[in-house]
């Protein structure tokens, strides 16, 4: 599938920023961090800001972003327009607590349900981003189980980043901020290598012979093609990355977009604020291109079954 | 609504394929491009339609594969000669369980319960291409000029259509193939000209594990004779004269 910049952007931007939300939402109704005005505003800045441009960037792929309230009708059957309604429910307790938070200095009573609230729609939310993808048969990388676990953990990685250098510039909980990070990250790396066993060793959903019904005369492969030039569906569906780049870019993910975050994140509480700060800065980024090396490859690796028209020998 | 409609008539209409007959001629994808251009789903969007990168939407193609126990990827592959060209026309399937009708967050996407036409209502489509992707047998092409998606209609225009005569209500694809590849009819009803084509002849789904369940069948292309048949005509069996090989050949003629 060709990896579009603005979905990329899309999921990764409003991944983090539900991830932070999610985590701010909990440490406030746990009483595990004060309500301090300052951080929340900061915080629940970051979070909604992050959230609210990945959902702008979502429109920038549509052929008309002005008939884009109609996507907030079809809910019954459509992951797309499930994931738009709860998008926009989620902001109103999520507003609703950062008001108590930054205006009240509470994140307690009415503020705490506002808090659960904002933890389960937000995490549903990222759900049904994972499930527009999960829901499609025809392209086997994306119908796998560890989708949906991967947008999660991945969402939860980089918003604990964000959470960890907001916490150490702000000075307070920053050990907890580590103890949140440190199984987030290894919970990412862990679905991700999981998730990618799993595609490479996964037999083929069809072949050229089932896409043809040519079965019953044994195999199949493409002879000539329709067209001279390439099509929409070639453009759109016929992307393909070398094993060898994929490879890299998984190492990436690994090195670069967890790993060095994951040092980092255990070196900050042992260092003065503000060199800490900067590490934690430092890991935000590493963890942002990770998750975007993460998301290309995601839709770059997988193969839809249009391509066993177009010369794929199975997919 | 992109939750499915209840069919409300038994009726699904669709086209049926035959392998063995298409010549890969092509008219069927020109006589729809050409009638689509002014129909339902107008225009059929060409950008730099004479330059070096053509580009443009069709919703139908014509592929050529071919078929045989022992088919070789890869360039001057080879069966030994027992493999087949098969000229493979590829358009939207009307599936009974069109997923690209219900992944379509605005309503645009719809079947109809009337007949089972899959259609997009272009003035709801928001070009967010989803539909595209969740069609494995990639039906639907997008429009970047009118920033919507395109897909065949069956010639929803045509067949319904009571300024045309009634033999012409048919998709334009139909009407055009001079070998009579393509049949339309309604797939619903088992005593349908198609529907008896299909049993007849083995129709097969395109995908079938996918659960889709396409409406159009695609007719195999038929067995091939066994080899003796083709054996030169000096070959045949010892003691028999001129007549006799006549009228054999005659015989075959006729039994075609």
């Amino acid at each position: 599938m060709h990896p579009a910049a603005s979905v990329i952007l899309f999921t990764v931007t409003s991944g983090m920023g539900y991830g932070l939300l999610i985590l701010l939402a909990l440490l406030g109704v746990t009483g595990a961090v004060p309500p301090q005005p300052a951080f929340g505003l900061a915080g629940f800045g970051c979070a909604l800001v992050l959230i609210t441009a990945g959902l702008l960037a979502s429109t920038f792929h549509l052929g008309h972003p002005e008939r884009a309230w109609r996507a907030l009708s079809q809910w019954r059957s459509s992951w797309l327009s499930r994931e738009g309604v709860l998008a926009i429910v989620t902001y109103v307790p999520a507003l609703l607590l950062a008001a108590g938070w930054v205006l009240a200095g509470r994140s307690d009573g009415a503020f705490a349900v506002m808090g659960w609230l904002t933890v389960v729609l937000a995490l549903t939310t990222v759900l049904c981003t994972a499930m527009i993808y999960a829901s499609l048969k025809p392209i086997p990388q994306w119908r796998n189980r560890w989708v949906p676990a991967g947008y999660l953990v991945m969402a939860l990685a980089t918003g604990a980043l964000w959470l960890a250098l907001l916490t150490s510039l702000f000075d307070l909980g920053r050990g907890l901020a580590s103890a949140i990070a440190v199984p987030a990250l290894l919970a990412a790396a862990g679905v991700k290598w999981a998730y990618w066993r799993d595609i490479d060793g996964a037999a083929p959903l069809a072949r050229v012979a089932d896409a043809t019904g040519l079965g019953a005369l044994g195999q199949a492969r493409l002879l000539e093609r329709p067209h001279t030039e390439a099509n929409y569906l070639q453009k759109e569906m016929g992307f393909r990355v070398a094993r060898k780049h994929a490879g890299r870019l998984r190492r990436l993910v690994f090195l670069v977009g967890l790993g060095l975050p994951l040092l980092l994140v255990l070196m900050a509480p042992v260092l003065p604020a503000p060199a800490a700060s900067v590490l934690l800065a430092v890991a935000l980024l590493a963890g942002i291109l990770g998750a975007l090396a993460e998301r290309w490859l995601f839709f770059a690796q997988a193969q839809h079954t249009v391509n066993l028209y177009y010369g794929a020998d199975a997919v | 609504m992109t939750q499915i409609a209840k069919n409300t008539t038994g009726r699904k209409l669709g086209l049926v394929i035959d392998l063995d007959t298409c010549v890969g001629c092509h008219a069927c994808a020109v006589a729809c491009k050409e009638w689509n251009d002014g129909g339902h789903m107008a225009p059929l969007t060409d950008e730099d339609p004479y330059g070096a990168e053509p580009f443009g939407v069709w919703f139908n193609r014509v592929h050529a594969f071919e078929a045989g126990p022992q088919v070789e990827s890869g360039c001057g592959g080879g069966g030994g000669g027992d493999t087949r060209t098969v000229h493979f026309p590829r358009s939207c399937l009307h599936c009974e369980q069109p997923d690209c009708v219900t992944v379509c967050p605005t309503g645009a996407s719809y079947k109809r319960g009337e007949d089972g036409i899959v259609l997009v209502d272009e003035d709801k489509c928001i070009g967010c291409k989803l539909c595209s992707w969740a069609c494995p047998y990639g039906a639907r092409e997008y429009d970047y000029a009118s920033g919507t998606m395109k897909k065949c209609t069956l010639c929803v225009d045509r067949i319904y259509n009571p300024n045309l005569p009634e033999a012409e209500r048919q998709p334009a694809c139909v009407m055009v193939c001079p070998v009579s590849a393509r049949a339309f009819g309604d797939l619903g009803d088992a005593e349908s000209d198609v529907s008896r084509r299909v049993a007849e002849r083995g129709g097969v789904d395109l995908l079938p594990d996918l659960g889709y369940q396409p409406v159009n069948k695609y007719l195999p292309p038929r067995p091939r004779r066994a080899a003796a048949e083709h054996a030169p005509l000096a070959d045949a069996a010892d003691g028999a004269d001129v007549g006799q090989r006549l009228l054999r050949w005659v015989d075959r003629l006729l039994s075609r």
